[in-house]
């Protein structure tokens, strides 16, 4: 039971509900110090002194270090999407000798007890001469220091010829459009502990997530440490959504401490930290224009942004740019595109991915575009899409550009069938005529529906092990890691498939460099297409193992036999043989204690899914607040490997974009100080703000990739809810005042609504 | 800083601590008493991930100190399954998908432990309304509602809202 397909429970949750899970904070080792970052209280400047010895003079302090204490470790370095071009920009453990952020690390406590830490933290005295701030990826290019500029690169994608389009166009379509800064933020801050042993040598951090193989390479390079002298460990993982796990100072410093103190290493963030030294994200500003023809077929499209990358550029490098031109054209034709994307360097937090990172941003660019060409030539909106969706003939479609470092190549999509599944779905035009009665009955409401296409399983590889035991039971090891998503069922749902067992015979291992060798971690909802793939792979040689020994067994032939509810027998009635007793016959001629088989799945391309939002919104017209009265997702995934675990990300994902849309924004003044430092300022969905999110999962395309036909699902309920939401906003208001921006924040919209 | 004895009771059980006056009673029961089920999200009183429930009321640990709750009856997540039997409510969030990451769990527990308690019955608005106190990232509330929403209705204290 609890194949593929089936909606069954988590196997993660019983720890979860008793509170006996293992957070990072609830990891605790004897003789523990207590790290405190002391930050930089300004935006940019110079480090004149640090005084520290008020500080140091608190009982229970052990140990205060400064950059000058860090000075021989390399920068932290790229993880994936690196550019030459880039490694200037690369952020020190601890600064040195200048700050380029408020919340930089710029010295370290280490105390008997946190809170004591924490008092020596704010008696620590940074004297800092300031120098010039850039706040908007959008002001003059600056100086980063003496030898570099705040403008890196410009990341370019083109294919077709965009002049000729240009000349040949009958309308000419442009926007402006500013997409804010906000970000993941997890409920659990993040949190790190360190061990190291001088007898063995071992050094062991605690509190990984994510990346744990990359970060384990990276963290011993940094520390000129040989990489079996380190492993990394993942406990329970309060929520990623791509900033999470990403290699951060606190990271390598507790490492490094905890072999330099000889003591174990803890830190745990506080929320204000958190809000202003996890990544940041987003903060875009497009000008894209479009060639139309007379019927409104976009025959090229050009799109220059300036992408907010903070103060310093951090482990994804160039993904954002480059993921926010590649899959800008989404699920339309567009024969001409050039995007160009210009990385500036800010004083403001360093910028990283977030759930849907670039498609958030480019479904909003692109779908306001394909609302302002229908209001330009007074089409339906939906009209519109459909005359430029890729048709499903056309697949799979090559783009002739790029992605992540793989060429752009939907795999399998038919657009056109989930939008009029989706209309049928949503009584779509009943919809539009009660509320235009409402509207003219005085009433401030509209619909807007987006598309987006979303990237899922990122290669280039996948390692897993399976462990067979005695009594039928399984351990699956993998090198990815959970952040809390339902990993472990879904992969025991499909490790149960293959073998013909049920899912909680099934017990996965994830997030332990000690357990597998490598592995490449949980983003870009790589997961299940990945994974998934090495779990088929492998499972087909413990079942071929299997099968043989029951053919000798039964004196069936071997094709004639399957592995079902735990037992191996004929696919027709006729004696069978019971797992255990024919696991038990394999381990007798191997004298081994488990049956092991082991499978890499590798994959050069990524697996394209796709889906459509739609919101409709109330506005108050007096205050300028949105209220969201329904949301609806339609998405394809190929192929849900459980329904409801799908759902559950789906409607969560919806909520971050609802935030992303309405109300998450980082604010800075003008001379670089963060405004959104709690939760008070940094407003965040709750259930009140939350409508139903209906969703309408189909699996008419599954992946080309793989055999299973998944598709991933974590990020597709986020992707088009900006641009559905200001579409819906743009329809309550009679289509008076464009929404070019997000978060529609009360006090932007009321403005606009008088200003109109 | 100097620490003060103190003797706290929490799920029916006795700890007797030393413990600082200023530290907060989510940190003495993770700390001293070794409950790391109560997680803190914020520290400031808004994400309620915290939430612990004090002589019957629903509180936020972090904006409380240890010293505060002598006397009191504490009761936290640990305190919830009956050995190895789920609480209705936890059984609830189990079968309806109401937790992701598990982070915010434990203080929606606790919060939604109180409401069902109550003798008021309990209809949509004011389960939003009580639970709009918490804050979660991963599920989108939709299934924590219907998670207690379900429990209630097992426990006989739901109703209908009253059609707008």
């Amino acid at each position: 039971m609890g194949g593929i397909g089936a909606s069954v429970r988590r196997l993660e949750d019983p720890p979860l509900l008793r509170g006996t899970g293992c957070f990072a904070a609830d990891v605790n080792l004897p003789g523990q110090l207590h790290m405190r970052v002391v930050r930089a209280g300004l935006a940019h400047g110079r480090i004149l002194s640090i005084d520290t010895l008020a500080a140091a003079a608190i009982p229970g302090v052990v140990a205060i270090w400064t950059g000058a204490d860090v000075a021989s470790l390399p920068p932290i370095g790229f993880r994936q999407m690196g550019l030459t071009a880039l490694e200037p920009y690369r952020q020190p453990i601890l600064a040195q000798g200048v700050v380029r952020y408020v919340g930089e690390p710029v010295a370290l406590v280490f105390a008997e007890d946190p809170y004591v830490a924490e008092d020596a933290e704010e008696l620590v005295l940074v004297d800092i001469e300031e120098l010039p701030v850039i706040i908007r990826a959008t002001d003059p290019i600056g100086d980063f220091d003496a030898a570099h500029g705040t403008e890196p690169t410009i990341i370019r994608k083109e294919y077709g010829d965009v002049g000729a389009a240009f000349a040949a166009a009958t309308h000419v379509v442009e926007l402006d459009l500013i997409v804010g800064r906000h970000t993941g933020v997890p409920l659990e801050t993040r949190g790190a502990l360190a061990e190291f042993d001088d007898a063995t040598g071992m050094l062991r951090m605690h509190g990984a997530s994510k990346v744990p193989h990359a970060n384990r390479l990276a963290i011993a390079r940094m520390l000129d440490l040989p990489s079996e002298r380190l492993h990394l460990h993942e406990g329970h993982v309060g929520g990623g959504f791509g900033i999470r796990g990403e290699l951060y100072p606190e990271d390598v410093l507790v490492c490094l401490a905890a072999m330099r103190l000889g003591r174990p290493i803890k830190w745990i963030e506080d929320r204000r930290e958190h809000l202003m030294a996890a990544n940041h994200s987003r903060d875009q500003r497009h000008h894209i224009r479009a060639a139309v023809d007379a019927k409104g077929f976009v025959l090229g499209v050009e799109d220059t942004f300036f992408v907010d990358q903070g103060a310093y550029v951090r482990t994804h490098a160039s993904t954002v740019p480059d993921l926010a031109a590649g899959m800008l054209p989404g699920p339309y034709v567009f024969p001409a595109y050039a995007a160009a994307a210009h990385v500036r360097l800010t004083n403001k937090t360093p910028a990283g991915t977030y759930r849907a990172p670039g498609r958030f941003e480019g479904s909003f660019v692109r779908e306001r575009l394909m609302d302002a060409i229908a209001d330009r030539l007074g089409m339906d909106p939906v009209a519109v899409r459909r005359i430029n969706l890729i048709p499903s003939s056309a697949m799979p479609f090559d783009r002739g550009i790029d992605a992540l470092g793989t060429p752009l190549v939907y795999d399998s999509a038919d657009y056109a069938l989930l939008l009029d599944k989706f209309l049928r779905h949503l009584g779509y035009d009943a919809l539009q005529a009660r509320l235009a009665a409402r509207r003219a009955a005085g009433e401030h409401v509209g619909a807007g529906l987006a598309f987006f296409v979303e990237k899922s399983g990122l290669g280039p590889f996948d390692d897993v092990r399976l462990e067979l035991y005695e009594d039928g039971r399984v351990e699956l090891i993998t090198g990815v890691a959970s952040v809390g998503q339902g990993v472990d069922t879904s992969l025991a749902q499909i490790t149960a498939d293959q073998l013909g067992l049920s899912y909680e015979q099934v017990t996965v291992t994830h997030g332990q460099t000690d357990r597998i060798a490598r592995g490449m971690g949980a983003f870009a909802t790589r997961v299940t297409v990945m994974t998934g793939g090495a779990i088929v792979l492998a499972a087909a040689k413990l079942r071929q193992r299997l099968l043989a020994k029951a053919a000798e067994l039964l004196q069936q032939p071997m094709d004639s036999l399957q592995l079902r509810d735990g037992v191996a027998g004929p696919t027709t009635p006729g004696p069978a043989i019971a797992l255990p007793a024919l696991i038990t016959a394999c381990l007798a001629e191997d004298g081994t204690d488990r049956l092991t088989a082991e499978a890499t799945f590798e994959s050069g391309h990524m697996t394209y899914p796709y889906g459509i939002h739609l919101a409709v919104a109330r506005v108050d017209a007096e205050t300028g607040g949105v209220s969201l009265e329904r949301f609806a997702v339609a998405y394809d995934i190929g192929r849900a490997v459980n329904p409801l675990l799908v759902e559950g990300q789906i409607q969560g994902g919806a909520a971050q974009g609802i935030g992303g849309a309405l109300l998450e924004e980082f604010n800075y003044t003008d001379d670089g100080q963060p405004l959104s430092t709690s939760f008070a300022d940094y407003l965040m969905p709750s259930c009140a703000e939350m409508p139903p999110v209906d969703i309408l999962l189909t699996e008419d395309a599954p992946s080309r990739i793989g055999t299973l036909g998944v598709k991933g699902a974590g990020e597709g309920g986020t992707t088009a809810a900006g641009a559905a939401i200001a579409a819906a906003v743009d329809a309550a208001l009679g289509r008076r005042v464009p929404i070019t921006q997000l978060p529609i924040t009360p006090a932007r919209l009321r403005a606009a609504i008088a200003g109109r | 800083m100097t620490t003060q004895r103190i003797t706290l009771t929490v799920n029916g059980m006795t700890h007797a601590i030393e413990v600082e006056p200023r530290r907060t009673l989510a940190d003495t029961l993770r700390d001293q008493c070794g409950l790391t089920g109560t997680h803190l999200g914020c520290e400031h009183g808004v994400c309620g991930a915290c939430t612990v429930i004090v002589d019957n009321q629903p509180v936020r640990s972090c904006l409380m100190f240890g010293i505060q709750a002598e006397g009191r009856s504490i009761r936290t997540v640990e305190g919830l399954a009956d050995g190895a039997t789920l609480s209705p409510l936890q059984q609830s969030f189990w079968d309806h998908h109401g937790l992701q990451c598990g982070f915010c769990t434990p203080g929606f527990l606790m919060l939604a432990t109180w409401l069902l308690e109550r003798e008021t019955p309990i209809d949509e608005a004011e389960l939003r309304h009580v639970l709009s106190s918490n804050l979660c990232r991963c599920t989108g509330y939709q299934n924590i509602l219907k998670a207690v929403r379900e429990a209630a209705k097992g426990l006989g204290k739901w109703v209908e809202s009253a059609p707008a």
